[in-house]
């Protein structure tokens, strides 16, 4: 699975930090930083639940 | 024809108030169950659409041809105070206000003093200043004690006076404002004067913080501000009444409401008491469970929008019910149970889309410090009063207790 994060949209909820921290993390201006674009086993189902809490709906993710 | 022209809306005038605490207005669950988006009737006259299902409520959310904008014709006035309305027409909007990449705008300029990692660093802050609050609640040689004037109320309101900056020998200007501002024993009027005196003491501090310039948000958006080229004092004053405002009776709502369910209910304390590593979930299941802010969340459609099975058009006003949506049996198992354990995170207390709430995250981190170290410090806390006697804001905007009076 691959993710792709649209700074542009983000509105800085941070609720993909919150839900998996190892893949996702907000600069000092509050918005998205992938730290991964490819996430694998658990992070990836957490993944999958932060594009789907994404109040913005920047997370795009891409299977396989 | 569709549903829509069929539809007649409901009798009663929308929104309802709540009857009880913890269960939602009969004819919600209803009207979820026929149309999840349907006409209601209004306080003041007027008619507005009425969403109620999950899905539906996530997708007007997310959906851009809603406009924001309460100048706007068509933009629904829930509770029908012409006096609130005639302030929107006449002030510089503020950011909840606001549309697009207007919106954008000003949401990025203060949107790194609420980054994971700023709250984070604030955490040591917060939970001295709880404990602080809870001293003296110990302190205290009557009994009962109203947790709504010793704790809900002063812990978000000093969070968020030292996050803006505010002085402490002002703390008290603004305390007693906001409290006005809230209190069902206050008059109209007076209410509203609370609030033009509190806009006039962040505009004084405004001007002092030109001058004299802190290491807090205010001053941090000032010096922003400078580096753009001028100051602009509307919107800065916009955004810090905003802030205020916003951080302030909501969250001791929520204290208020959530210690009670948590007194009315041992087992689930006592879930939270044994293991604080279930404290993040309950909190997320009591946001959703109260859901406070039923009927803030407002939008006009700025074109005919398909939604729900039915076409909302142009100018039409909507109302996104956030405790409808959060008891949506589709989103939500046994959604009237109050269950700790239960993954609530995806509810729309915070709404959704951009205008999700700025200060969710501070939010979250003032009730888990506030349950944490409550029932830990004062095991013994219990009820003074039945639940029937408790003071409820049955027809405010945002729903919450009065009082709460409470004993050990």
């Amino acid at each position: 699975m691959r993710i792709e994060a649209d700074t542009e949209t983000c509105v800085g909820s941070g609720r993909c930090v919150l839900t998996e921290p190892a893949v996702f993390d907000q600069d000092d201006d509050g918005i998205v930083v992938l730290l991964t674009d490819r996430p694998a086993g658990r992070a990836a189902a957490r993944a999958r639940q932060a594009a789907s809490l994404c109040p913005s709906r920047a997370l795009r993710l891409m299977e396989p | 024809m569709t549903p829509t022209d069929t539809t007649q809306p409901p009798d009663q005038p929308f929104p309802l108030a709540r009857s009880c605490p913890f269960t939602e207005p009969e004819p919600y669950t209803r009207l979820r169950e026929q149309q999840p988006v349907s006409k209601v009737r209004l306080r003041g006259g007027e008619q507005a659409w009425w969403v109620s299902g999950y899905a539906e409520a996530r997708a007007v959310l997310a959906d851009r041809r809603f406009s924001s904008d309460r100048r706007k014709d068509g933009y629904p006035n829930p509770n029908g105070d012409p006096r609130f309305r005639e302030r929107f027409r006449t002030q510089p909007p503020p950011m909840v206000s606001l549309d697009g990449t207007e919106h954008a705008a000003v949401r990025r300029s203060v949107l790194g003093e609420f980054t994971l990692k700023r709250l984070s660093a604030l955490r040591p802050r917060i939970q001295q200043i709880v404990d602080r609050f809870i001293d003296e609640m110990l302190a205290c040689d009557s009994r009962p004690v109203d947790l709504v004037q010793a704790l809900s109320l002063p812990v978000p309101s000093l969070v968020i006076c030292e996050l803006l900056g505010v002085p402490y020998e002002d703390h008290d200007c603004f305390q007693s404002r906001t409290a006005a501002m809230t209190r069902r024993t206050v008059p109209p009027a007076e209410r509203l004067r609370a609030f033009d005196e509190l806009q006039a003491c962040l505009a004084a501090l405004l001007t002092r913080k030109e001058s004299e310039p802190g290491d807090d948000l205010l001053s941090r958006q000032i010096a922003q501000q400078r580096e753009q080229g001028a100051v602009d004092h509307a919107r800065l004053l916009s955004t810090a009444t905003g802030l205020l405002v916003a951080g302030h009776e909501t969250t001791a709502n929520m204290i208020t409401l959530g210690v009670l369910a948590l007194l009315e209910h041992p087992g689930q304390r006592a879930l939270l008491t044994e293991d604080p590593g279930s404290t993040p979930a309950a909190v997320e299941e009591l946001l959703r469970f109260f859901s406070i802010g039923d009927t803030v969340i407002a939008r006009v459609a700025t074109e005919d929008v398909r939604v729900g099975g039915v076409t909302i058009k142009a100018n039409e006003g909507v109302i996104v019910s956030v405790l409808s949506a959060n008891r949506d049996p589709a989103a939500f198992d046994d959604p009237a149970e109050l269950n700790p354990t239960r993954a609530a995170r995806h509810h729309i207390s915070f709404g959704y889309g951009p205008h999700q709430c700025l200060g969710q995250n501070l939010a979250r981190l003032e009730l888990r410090i506030v349950f944490d170290t409550l029932f830990r410090r004062i095991p013994g806390l219990r009820l003074a009063v039945p639940v029937d006697e408790i003071p409820f804001k049955t027809d405010a905007t945002v729903y919450g207790a009065h009082e709460l009076p409470v004993t050990w």
